[in-house]
């Protein structure tokens, strides 16, 4: 019993590292398709990471330890995270600080971390992503924290396999307006956090538009792997958080291994969806210019304080 | 004697030392040594007197009723004064460790040496007062310490003296806000002691209570930097050596916050709902509006102090949050506000301590405040620029340093608070956790900014090309509070049972259990303490193990320095980073209305044609649009009233004869 309790999180961390590469693969594939191409295969982002990781190790001329550490920070804070949130079960040895408001911490901790480290080597691309990634987090934080709160006062706690199990025993709680707005909200800024379309353009070419990629930009061989690797697991985390605060069945409420078995294949049933909806979303949304991007982050802004509002007068 | 008892008295006597020997002392560098050493001893001598009195819970008090006339000085060291004694005690110490090399090349003479651990000693003592008279004298003694101190480096530094001419006027304005307010609830009490005061407050009618609050919030609140009344802080601040900086911001501050906390609960026992309000507004005002500043502003110790005016805001709010959830019966919400605000004003200490004391060291080995003209002092001044970065994570909030633990429990106590039946809270909650949420964004990007383009890639100026990293002394000033950070961090547990004592030694919170939320599974300090502890090993161990794991892959063993990656440039220069204004420049214009960016483009055309350009020049800036609002008309108008007043007095005999009568007449009439 509590050896599988133990294993929770290190099942967890091992599919989101699996799982989220695939992703990407997922919704290259979607893209692919929906676009009329064959697309590479679904596996083909764990196959880049494995050549990355053969190549030399570079250090830009200028750049300092922060360049060298960023991804290493990265990556450590979204296991970090994949290891407390509730993605196959909601008990697990770190449940107790398994925390809403922590999450956010954590994963700001990774976004602060590359934003240095591109700031490192001097170039003016890495400067523009750093800063374009900067301005759109510093205004994400506010609909991540307003939504969670939303969320955590309709369950009475900001503890999220807490928040989870309520869900379970109170389904109607879902559907009440001021949770679907939380959600929303959540939504958009997941979009923005894990630099996807339209706030930020994962497969540009073009650097005027670029905000992830052109900090990225100096990264090459194993830090590139590390890089690529963690921008996928914080977007596993995102995707498996928002599935499980929408639709929680089929997540392990006991550690056997029966349940954790549903439970993962549950989380992947649930994550392979939203990969193919955000892979559908993708081919038929343009990205915005960068100016228009607060005024999205402001309407996700309004829908979560809308949805604190709801939640109060509602309890 | 108790050992904080002696301890007090061992930190008073170190001080008194560290002042005779500034004063005695002939030779400069000893001088600077001994007073630093003394003054350090000094500090930590308060540490320990405080530690002493939150441990036990029990107070120290002194009685000296002959020292001043008609009042006496009176002083009782209770477990809330100490938390602001701890936090001044352990600033003082690593500032006076800094200043032993710091002040060694130009501010070794005599006065300032010895104004310093002066302004130790006030620091210290403020805490302590016990009654009105004892408060007042401690009080001003520390401003005028401190207006010195400003005024130290005002030869080379042609700002100082503007600076210390705001510092001067603001803080004697709030003085006379404290002097009423003292005078109105002294006229109501045996005398002038705290104890009396506290016990006929709540006699006092209404509408005298509010005065004394609101002229606290002037006061206090002046002295804590909170906007409208900050003017002075981002211009102060930065124009005191660095040491003494890193007192102001990360020390002196706090003390408004201590005011007015001993003010609003402790002497008038909590009040209605609408003080709390507008101190939640005020504070929230203050967190958005610093930190707004501080990311446009591109020096580095004036991005310091407005980030003090945003972290004093979310203080504020706190006291706001306790206050409204003590006069709408939620105590136990009420001492976790409380508990969240303390511990923010030691862990605020901590690493804007640590913050000033970098930059310190940056203005040191570069002679440039301005992060446009630093850059590339990470390899140059190594130690310096990873003491920043460790601040720099800590200010953010971000795990595992400590700055997240306060804000995590100030978060945790405002989304419980939100379910209040209240709809004035139900309302005013959710604005103050977006004002926040929205600040700790604004925090990443400012320390991004700070930390990239001040520390990181290519020197952008020859004086940073040729810095040097800071003698030792000053290394160790910065590494005391480093280590605070990381200590604060992990063992705040051993925090808990003192704040808790620090929180019933207020009066006006009570609450059984001060840091159980209940009905929730918020129970502190276990939950934070396993969370701290939790998310550092988490962190740390990833890091190391994914760098051991990057050695053994098959190329893994060493890096090889590279050019950056071409794009069809021949050579990098300096010019083609982004600087401070340009990284901020994004959020800049997303908040124009609030920043009010100005742009002066001046183009210069050759002669023979219009299509050739000489030179352009662009000038930037981001005035303080309270400083346009609302002190330009004052000043206009008070000088306005002063030229008119000198129409009074134009040397004429007659005239003055003539107002002579006038005012004899109107005497005669209004007494009889």
């Amino acid at each position: 019993m509590s050896v599988t309790r133990a294993a929770v999180p290190i099942l967890q961390v091992v599919l989101v590292v699996v799982a989220g590469p695939l992703l990407i693969g997922v919704i290259r594939k979607v893209r692919a398709r929906l676009e009329g191409r064959v697309g590479a295969p679904i596996h083909q982002p764990l196959r880049d990471l494995r050549k990355l990781l053969t190549k030399e190790r570079l250090l830009p001329e200028h750049a300092s330890w922060v360049f060298a550490l960023a991804p290493a920070v990265l990556v450590s804070s979204a296991v970090a995270t994949a290891a407390l949130v509730p993605l196959v079960s909601t008990v697990s040895p770190f449940a107790h600080v398994s925390d809403l408001v922590t999450i956010t911490a954590l994963l700001l901790l990774g976004t602060v971390a590359l934003a240095l480290g591109a700031l490192d080597p001097g170039t003016a691309f890495g400067g523009m992503g750093s800063s374009r990634e900067m301005t759109i987090a510093a205004l994400t934080e506010p609909t991540l924290l307003l939504s969670i709160a939303a969320i955590s006062i309709l369950a009475g706690t900001t503890n999220l396999p807490a928040v989870v199990a309520s869900t379970l025993h109170r389904p109607e709680a879902v559907i009440s307006i001021g949770y679907l707005l939380a959600i929303v909200a959540l939504a958009i800024a997941t979009l923005a956090e894990s630099a996807r379309l339209p706030v930020d353009n994962p497969n540009t070419h073009l650097e005027l538009t670029m905000v992830h990629e052109a900090m990225v930009l100096e990264y090459a061989g194993p830090d590139l792997a590390l890089v690529e690797s963690g921008s996928s697991i914080r977007l596993a985390i995102f995707l498996g958080l928002l599935a499980n605060l929408l639709v929680p069945w089929g997540i392990a409420t006991t550690p056997s291994v029966a349940r954790l078995a549903l439970g993962t294949l549950a989380f992947v049933g649930k994550i392979s969806l939203l990969a193919i909806l955000l892979g559908v979303f993708e081919v038929f949304t343009a990205k915005i210019r960068l100016f228009r991007v607060p005024e999205l982050l402001a309407l996700s802004l309004v829908l979560s304080f809308l949805a604190v509002i709801i939640a109060v007068v509602h309890r | 004697m108790s050992f904080a008892e002696i301890s007090l008295v061992a930190a008073l006597a170190t001080g008194a030392a560290a002042i005779a020997a500034a004063l005695a002392i002939g030779e400069p560098r000893r001088r600077t040594l001994l007073t630093g050493v003394l003054t350090a001893g000094c500090g930590a001598g308060g540490l320990l007197a405080a530690m002493g009195v939150l441990a036990t819970g029990r107070p120290v008090e002194a009685e000296f009723p002959h020292l001043l006339p008609f009042a006496g000085l009176s002083f009782r060291l209770d477990a809330f004064g100490a938390v602001f004694v701890l936090v001044a005690g352990g600033g003082a110490s690593a500032a006076a460790l800094y200043g032993i090399s710091y002040t060694r090349d130009h501010l070794s003479g005599r006065s300032f040496q010895a104004l310093v651990p002066a302004f130790v000693l006030t620091l210290l003592l403020v805490p302590a007062a016990n009654s009105m008279s004892t408060f007042l004298m401690l009080w001003e003694l520390m401003a005028v310490t401190s207006l010195l101190l400003v005024l130290a480096e005002q030869r080379r530094s042609p700002n100082a003296r503007e600076a210390a001419m705001w510092y001067g006027v603001m803080t004697h304005l709030g003085f006379i806000a404290l002097l009423l307010m003292f005078s109105l609830l002294a006229a109501h009490a045996a005398d002038g002691s705290f104890a009396a005061i506290r016990h006929t407050s709540s006699t006092m009618a209404p509408a005298l209570r509010s005065l004394v609050f609101l002229l606290a919030l002037v006061g206090f609140g002046s002295k804590a930097g909170m906007v409208p009344l900050h003017a002075w802080l981002p211009r102060a601040h930065p124009e005191a050596p660095s040491h003494v900086s890193a007192l102001m911001s990360a020390v002196m501050v706090n003390l408004g916050i201590y005011g007015l906390v001993r003010v609003g609960f402790g002497l008038l026992g909590g009040g209605p709902s609408w003080w709390w309000l507008v101190l939640l507004a005020l504070g929230a005002v203050s967190a958005l509006f610093g930190i707004l500043h501080a990311l446009a502003s591109t020096d580095l110790k004036r991005m310091l102090a407005y980030s003090t005016t945003e972290n004093m805001g979310l203080v504020l709010v706190g006291v706001a949050a306790a206050g409204l959830f003590t006069s709408t019966g939620h105590p136990v919400l009420a001492a976790a506000a409380l508990g969240a605000v303390l511990l923010h004003v030691i862990n605020h200490a901590a690493f804007k301590g640590l913050l000033f004391l970098a930059a310190g060291s940056v203005v040191r080995g570069t002679g440039e405040r301005d992060l446009d003209q630093l850059g590339g002092l990470m390899r140059r001044m190594p130690v310096t620029g990873a003491m920043f970065t460790l601040g720099a994570v800590a200010i953010t909030a971000l795990p595992p340093l400590n700055g997240f633990m306060s804000e995590w429990l100030l978060l945790q106590s405002l989304i419980h608070g939100a379910q209040s039946h209240v709809v004035a809270v139900a309302v005013a909650v959710p604005v103050a956790i977006a004002v926040l949420a929205l600040t700790t964004g604004l925090t990443a990007a400012t320390f991004v900014k700070a930390t990239g383009t001040g520390f990181l890639a290519l020197p952008r100026t020859r004086a940073a090309e040729d810095a040097e990293e800071s003698p030792r002394s000053m290394l160790l000033g910065m590494g005391v509070l480093a280590g605070a950070c990381v200590f604060l961090a992990i063992a705040v547990g051993v925090l808990a049972g003192g704040l808790a004592r620090a929180i019933a030694a207020v009066g006006g919170v009570t609450s059984p259990a001060p840091f159980r939320v209940h009905g929730t599974t918020v129970s502190l300090p276990w939950q934070i303490v396993g969370t701290s502890v939790v998310l550092g090993v988490a962190v740390v161990v990833g890091v190391v193990a994914i760098s051991v794991a990057l050695r053994v892959l098959p190329r893994g063993a060493r890096r090889r320095r590279t050019e950056n990656w071409g794009c069809g440039r021949t050579q990098q220069t300096a010019r083609m980073e982004y600087t401070a204004s340009s990284f901020a420049e994004p959020l800049v214009r997303v908040f124009d209305d609030v920043l009010h960016p100005e742009l002066d483009i001046d183009v210069t055309h050759r002669e023979e044609s219009q299509y050739y350009v000489e030179s352009i020049s662009l000038q930037r800036g981001i005035k303080d649009a309270f400083e346009e609002r609302v002190y330009r008309p004052v000043l206009g108008g008070v000088a306005a009233w002063g030229r008119w007043a000198r129409q009074i007095q134009n040397g004429s005999v007659h005239r003055y004869l003539a107002y002579g009568f006038v005012a004899l007449v109107l005497l005669l009439v209004a007494i009889r």
